[in-house]
């Protein structure tokens, strides 16, 4: 038996980058994660062999968190640099189920939040992104997108306004050294120019992630904020177990949940006790879960879904283009994404489920005449729905919800149709 | 049975390094993958089942597994004639994980050459094999 990574053979060259291009909050490569794991199977391609030899063997970086979840029986792997856990003793199957029903602890501390601090970090940011970070209320974030000078993306990222004058925004950690290096050569000119904006990478700090149904009243025992009146994409700084945290009403599994940024030496302590809080029902949680429950949710993971050629437009986050925005432009690419706004993106990413093996990312999408229209770019089997999920992106016409295609999986078509994202509902906390 | 790490082998069967057994009976060999390819592979959520008729060679791809976070491609141990297959992977594909020696068996072969067998490790031989790769991750 060979284990590959899901990706297709032809493509170990782009699974090798991906290692180390996979975005870090948001979870990863899963499947070159998954290969990682089951290396020692695989004997059948060399290349692939000496390719995930030399990525497993190399230096990872460690978070604060790695002897906690080696105890608790965490299975290492390499990713994006770091070595985390792809999951614990729970079948991925079971963390990923249990999320929905009760929660889960993730440890996201891989990825790199930093602060942009000065009165003038607004209009700097917004060079960079698609977002309204002006029309912000302070404490509140959003998604967004970093854009290159084509409309491409850069990276995609939550950004929180604290206040007026320091934004919070956690990147993906193998994004980490393009996004640092982008934003500060755009900093060094900004500042020349005589504007006031300085950065202060988080590097003192974990990052959790607790998600699930359970979040909300697990994470209360610990804090005396009242977080009835935190509503999804909402910020506060407040002191969680003893400590003085981040927390933004957010996440990447589509349930409610939070983010919480905590000083580097009270990490273990605060998971240990959002786990005691829950009597064992919130579990810690590896990227394997992670990603089925972002692929559940409908959500993008740069460098699968999104990638540098890839406008916002064209991966249906419109909606994360600020309305003034869409009229003034002003950011890296508008000219690009503006056009595309207007006339309509050639391709689109859409979501699919379909019959046979579960597609996965480089599979082709034909359509019924078997014409080629697309390419998956994520794909699984649903641990929550029990039959396969997919998203990729098609030629704009084939896009629309309930177009029937034929989904290749080692050179045999499987039926497939156009799904609404999210395929599990969203169960976000919001004002009623 | 024997145990290693918790993990099974079965002490007649033969095994290929690639993590198939192969369960020999007259002319006819049952295959499947062992329980410490499944345990590496996770949750079993499809296996790809060869044709009845098809004709399958040592060492070559015949069917693929898949779990929740890899794909497999699977090899043949022997060479031969595929007269049987697990239809029940169809709808239980789990049970390769429940019962990697039993009820997960995958297809059954018309053994072209016995000499074949030989290439083929036994239990204690595939049990170190399996520690010996361990240990060096």
């Amino acid at each position: 038996m060979a284990v590959s990574p899901v990706v297709s053979k032809s493509s170990y060259d782009c699974c090798f980058d991906q290692i180390y291009s996979v975005k870090k909050m948001r979870g990863g490569g899963l499947w070159q994660l998954g290969q990682s794991i089951t290396r020692r199977l695989a004997q059948a391609d060399k290349k692939a062999v000496g390719r995930r030899y030399f990525a497993s063997e190399a230096e990872q970086k460690k978070t604060v968190l790695y002897d906690f979840h080696v105890a608790n029986g965490g299975k290492m792997v390499p990713f994006a640099g770091w070595s985390m856990p792809i999951q614990y003793k729970d079948s991925i199957m079971e963390s990923t189920v249990n999320c929905r029903q009760n929660g889960s602890l993730f440890d996201v501390s891989h990825m790199c939040g930093l602060s942009l601090k000065g009165k003038d970090c607004v209009p700097f940011l917004e060079k960079l992104v698609i977002a309204d970070v002006a029309a912000l209320a302070p404490g509140t974030g959003t998604l967004t997108v970093f854009t290159n000078e084509k409309g491409g993306a850069i990276d995609d990222s939550v950004i929180t306004k604290v206040t007026d004058d320091h934004i919070y925004i956690v990147v993906n950690a193998g994004c980490r050294d393009k996004d640092l290096a982008h934003i500060e050569a755009h900093m060094k000119s900004f500042k020349a120019k005589g504007g006031d904006v300085s950065w202060n990478i988080h590097d003192e700090r974990s990052l959790l992630a607790l998600q699930g149904p359970l979040a909300a009243p697990v994470l209360q025992h610990l804090t005396k904020e009242d977080l009835s009146k935190v509503y999804f994409g909402e910020f506060r700084i407040t002191d969680i177990n003893g400590a003085r945290c981040f927390i933004t009403r957010t996440g990447y599994t589509g349930e409610d949940g939070f983010e919480i940024s905590v000083p580097s030496e009270n990490a273990v302590d605060l998971a240990k006790a959002i786990l005691e809080k829950s009597e064992g029902k919130v579990r810690l949680t590896g990227l394997g879960a992670r990603d089925s429950l972002r692929l559940e949710a409908g959500l993008c993971l740069y460098g699968n879904d999104m990638e540098q050629h890839t406008t916002p437009v064209e991966a249906g986050l419109n909606w994360a283009i600020g309305k003034r925005r869409k009229a003034e432009g002003g950011f890296l690419g508008a000219e690009v994404i503006l056009k595309q706004l207007a006339e309509g993106p050639k391709v689109r990413l859409v979501g699919f489920t379909s019959t046979g093996p579960p597609p996965r990312s480089h599979s082709e999408i034909q359509d019924e005449k078997g014409t080629t229209i697309g390419e998956i770019t994520s794909g699984g089997f649903s641990p929550c729905l029990k039959k396969n999920i997919a998203m990729g992106y098609v030629k704009s016409g084939s896009h629309k919800t309930g177009t029937k295609a034929k989904i290749l999986v080692r050179g045999k078509a499987y039926d497939g149709v156009v799904t609404k994202k999210p395929f599990v509902p969203t169960k976000y906390y919001k004002p009623s | 049975m024997h145990f290693l790490n918790s993990l099974a082998v079965v002490k007649d069967f033969k095994y290929a390094e690639s993590h198939e057994w192969v369960k020999v009976d007259g002319k006819t060999a049952t295959v499947g993958i062992t329980d410490h390819a499944q345990d590496h592979l996770g949750d079993v959520v499809y296996v790809e089942l060869p044709e009845v008729g098809a004709a399958v060679n040592q060492g070559s791809g015949f069917g693929a597994v898949e779990s929740v976070k890899a794909t497999s491609d699977i090899y043949s141990p022997v060479s031969g004639d595929v007269v049987e297959v697990n239809e029940e992977l169809n709808n239980t594909p789990g049970l390769v994980n429940s019962s990697p020696y039993e009820k997960g068996w995958i297809m059954k072969v018309e053994i072209k050459d016995d000499s074949e067998l030989k290439n083929l490790k036994s239990s204690d031989e595939y049990a170190k094999f399996c520690e010996e790769e361990d240990a060096k991750h």
